[in-house]
């Protein structure tokens, strides 16, 4: 009979018992007498989007390839367990073998975005592992992070043994062999770290002194030891083809966010979005062979039985071989009854018509994401899709049959105006004129709907806005009010449809993207006044932030309001993303003279990442 | 060409709701590359329906489904494709193929049978064993009634009608033979219990929960769920000969 962690009468009393219970198909079993290292992965949210992480399905896969290695699944417990699991002393367990996770000997939990940060508090309280780094001895599961927040992992960085800065795919041989060593013999913790953080994107926290200066800012970081590295840089897959990738990935019992195949075409992005951290980590652009990718569709589609397929990257339609592989899968997959779901593709005539023959045109919604209602704007993000590109694909997309259309904008981008943000209503207003002028009544079909969302900009580390200013709570709002009154000053405002974000988190979100470590003061107080799940709006509660914030004396504000000097030492000054700070500058510089800059196939802008040797930098030199 | 396929749904998959379930099956016909029929459309489906839904919590050996297939081979070649795909809590048993005209495995339900036993919970508290005693005064009552609560009304219906058959019996480790009564051997290979054939579908339909529940408030008990563990061992049909297996409309291939 199957082992389960919790009993008939928990699993049964709370939400989706499916989400504890493991076993899914292609779900890796080991013995544990016959390992050297259990790996608990953990994403800190619940199954059903843990399950949907491709880089969990990578690791995973890599990992459990190693015969002394076995790697288990974590995600955070429902509020609803969550509490049972308190009241009744039951300590956090992996799903593959129902085992505490304290049992383990990594912890390694991916850290995608900031409103996460309790639930890994959640996750290691759960587990009944010392909460702080600084309280765990030899023995105790070691906690390690990795994922785009690790870039800036500051505000975490007390709870965790160390950091992986980069693709997993590169240096955790490395250090599960290190691992291996210190745990067979008297080698102490700290010569564990030390000589860890030797290994190339490593990074260990507890070996570098940050001091302040009077103003709040930071003076300096330094690692404590000679041995230890100034500044770690990450560490990136140069050939693409040549790593491991999940041929059978687990396919979960009950429905996953991402239900489908998933086919990772390319990392990085060429485009240069000047908002857009995973844009600029993720560099340089790499891709995956269109063979390989054929090849993999197939084996994938046959180990999961899974009726549709997606493809993964930043920008599909910069994938060069883009047309042979879409053609590819919906010849292939015609016969075999598979979905294409196509991911962001830019609006053209090629991808218009891939998507009338693989969706209903009558109920799928075409989106765009302007990003920012002005030219002006546009420009100061270096998003390089203009107004006449937007009407060009629409014009094209009504006449195919489409009427439903959705757009994406941010509010509070840096030097944006009020007339910027009217631009929002207004663009949606002459989409819907252009339906009204290209097609004649008879044939309209459907009633047409634009609906425009906006969420707010928050600005991330490594990227050319890491010193730009937020707004503040009241401007959000009245800016968002803004938009929504001019909406309604629109001719065909009952076609038009206007929503968005909360600011409160995304002002939070701020906070925690450039904070620094004595946050984790701040994020440790709101765990323990309950605060989980945050990235869930239902379950979010500023008081408790609020409160930690009072307690703690000090002042949000201080990390999202400022506008930063170029000159001011950062928090993460002493990672290094492969992408230069003097890029970064002249990037921001620009910005504010609203100057485009060229993408990196077309011109080459010397951003730093070339001394990874691989990728679109040497694509022509090929 | 129609098929039934007889299933099993146990261990972990109790857990795993009928829509689930339902989703998990096709996935694995399609590991298994059995040729089912798809429905035309821009998102085409199965065409696969399922019969009587299983409560969750609830495990069995007698779950079916009726499907369109394009080509067939084999029962035998079908399941063994079909098994080593899959996971051993769900694996069919059984693949008949079906005659024109016959009336799918959803409307045809006229009963199914159920094996009661004791949770290790249940065990621990000897007062649970008290359900077995109940269970062999029911030929004495003339009723066994139960309060029916619905938002307006509560009504008492007799449930007596509906239960078919009720006995101790102690099955082998694979459900394929028992002994009536317990056999007082101490293996823990067997499975005992109470033995129930209920009247099931869309006419009648009586849930295993509901006799125990009422069997043990005869005894002034009330029921905890988690001290039983119910399995339902096989769903019927009526046919000239009585009720038989949902099975026996086709033919093995």
């Amino acid at each position: 009979m199957e082992k389960l962690a919790l009993s008939d009468r928990i699993l049964m009393s709370v939400e989706k018992p499916a989400r504890y219970i493991g076993n899914e198909v292609n779900m890796i079993k080991k013995d544990i007498s016959k390992v050297d290292i259990r790996f608990a992965m953990c994403f800190p949210d619940v199954y059903e989007i843990g399950m949907s992480y491709l880089g969990i399905q990578i690791l995973y896969d890599m990992f459990n390839r190693r015969e002394d290695t076995y790697c288990e699944r974590v995600y955070s417990p429902w509020p609803d367990l969550d509490k049972k699991m308190r009241e009744e002393n039951i300590p956090l367990f992996t799903l593959e073998t129902q085992e505490p996770v304290k049992t383990c000997d990594f912890l390694g939990i991916t850290i995608q975005y900031e409103m996460c940060y309790t639930n890994i508090l959640q996750v290691i309280d759960l587990s009944q592992i010392p909460m702080y780094a600084k309280d765990r001895k030899k023995g105790d599961t070691i906690v390690i992070g990795g994922g785009p927040c690790v870039y800036n992992p500051e505000p975490i960085a007390d709870f965790f043994d160390m950091f992986y800065i980069g693709e997993g795919e590169i240096s955790y041989d490395a250090l599960l062999d290190l691992y291996k060593e210190y745990k067979y013999s008297d080698m102490t913790r700290e010569d564990f770290l030390i000589k860890a953080s030797q290994i190339d994107g490593i990074y260990v926290p507890s070996l570098y002194d940050v001091q302040y200066n009077e103003d709040g800012t930071i003076k300096s970081v330094k690692p404590l030891y000679e041995s230890v590295p100034k500044t770690v840089k990450k560490v990136i897959v140069n050939d693409f083809n040549k790593t491991t990738y999940p041929m059978k990935p687990v396919v979960p019992y009950i429905r996953a966010t991402q239900d489908r195949v998933v086919l990772e075409i390319m990392r990085g992005c060429i485009r240069g979005c000047r908002f857009c951290q995973a844009g600029m980590i993720y560099r340089p652009t790499r891709q995956k062979n269109v063979k390989l990718l054929k090849e993999y569709a197939r084996t994938m589609l046959d180990n999961t039985g899974y009726e549709e397929i997606s493809l993964s990257s930043l920008s599909s339609s910069d994938y060069t071989e883009l047309q042979e592989l879409i053609e590819f899968l919906m010849d292939e997959m015609r016969n075999n009854h598979v979905n294409i779901s196509l991911p962001s593709l830019r609006i053209d005539a090629f991808s218009l018509d891939v998507m009338s023959k693989v969706q209903d045109v009558h109920k799928v919604s075409l989106t765009f994401a302007p990003e920012a209602g002005s030219q002006r704007l546009r420009n100061v993000i270096n998003k390089g899709l203009t107004e006449e590109d937007i009407m060009n694909g629409a014009r094209e997309a009504f006449k195919g049959g489409w009427s439903k259309v959705k757009l994406y904008f941010m509010l509070g981008l840096p030097t944006e105006t009020d007339e910027d943000a009217e631009g929002i209503a207004e663009l949606a207003e002459r989409i819907s004129e252009e339906y009204y002028d290209v097609l004649p009544k008879e044939e309209r079909q459907g009633a047409l709907m634009i609906t425009a969302s906006a969420s707010y900009f928050v600005p991330k580390p490594f990227t050319p806005f890491q010193w730009a200013p937020m707004m503040m709570p009241e401007d959000y709002l009245k800016r968002a009010y803004h938009v929504k009154d001019t909406f309604n000053k629109q001719k065909n405002k009952k076609r038009l449809k206007f929503t968005y974000h909360d600011h409160e988190i995304s002002i939070l979100e701020g906070v925690f993207a450039r904070g620094d470590r004595r946050l984790s003061k701040v994020i440790y107080d709101a765990y323990k006044a309950g605060a989980i799940f945050d990235a869930w709006t239902e379950f979010f509660d500023r008081d408790k932030y609020i409160e930690a914030f009072r307690k703690n004396n000090m002042d949000m504000y201080f990390y999202t309001a400022r506008e930063r000097e170029v000159s001011e030492v950062l928090p993460w000054d002493h990672i290094d993303s492969g992408v230069s700070k003097k890029f970064l500058i002249k990037e921001w510089e620009r910005a504010r003279e609203e100057k485009t800059t060229p993408n990196c196939r077309m011109q080459c802008q010397g951003c730093g990442v070339a001394s990874f040797g691989g990728g679109v930098c040497f694509e022509a030199k090929n | 060409m129609k098929l039934r396929i007889k299933y099993t749904k146990t261990g972990v998959l109790r857990f795993i709701s009928h829509l689930d379930v339902m989703r998990y099956f096709q996935k694995a016909v399609r590991r298994a590359k059995l040729d089912i029929s798809y429905s035309k459309g821009f998102s085409p489906h199965q065409l696969i329906s399922f019969a009587a839904p299983m409560p969750l919590g609830m495990t069995s050996l007698g779950e079916y489904c009726d499907a369109d297939f394009e080509s067939v081979t084999d029962t035998e070649d079908m399941m063994r494709r079909f098994n080593c795909v899959s996971t051993p809590d769900l694996v069919i048993t059984d693949i008949v193929l079906l005659p024109d005209g016959a009336k799918n495995s959803m409307s045809v339900v006229a009963a199914s049978d159920y094996l009661i036993e004791l949770s290790e919970e249940g065990k621990k508290c000897p007062e649970n064993f008290k359900l077995f005693e109940e269970a062999l005064k029911l030929s004495e009552y003339e009723n066994l009634m139960i309060l029916k609560k619905t938002k307006k009304s509560e009504t008492y219906t007799d449930i007596k009608p509906l239960i078919y058959e009720m006995e101790h019996r102690v099955y082998n480790h694979d459900y394929t033979e028992y002994t009536v009564p317990f056999s007082n051997k101490e293996n823990t290979e067997c499975h005992e219990g109470l033995y129930m054939m209920l009247a099931a579908g869309s006419v009648n339909n009586l849930k295993p929960d509901l006799v125990i529940e009422a069997l043990l408030s005869k005894a002034g008990m009330a029921y905890d769920r988690f001290n039983y563990k119910i399995m339902r061992l096989e769903t019927y049909m009526e046919d000239e000969k009585g009720l038989v297996p949902l099975s026996s409309a086709g033919q093995r291939i």
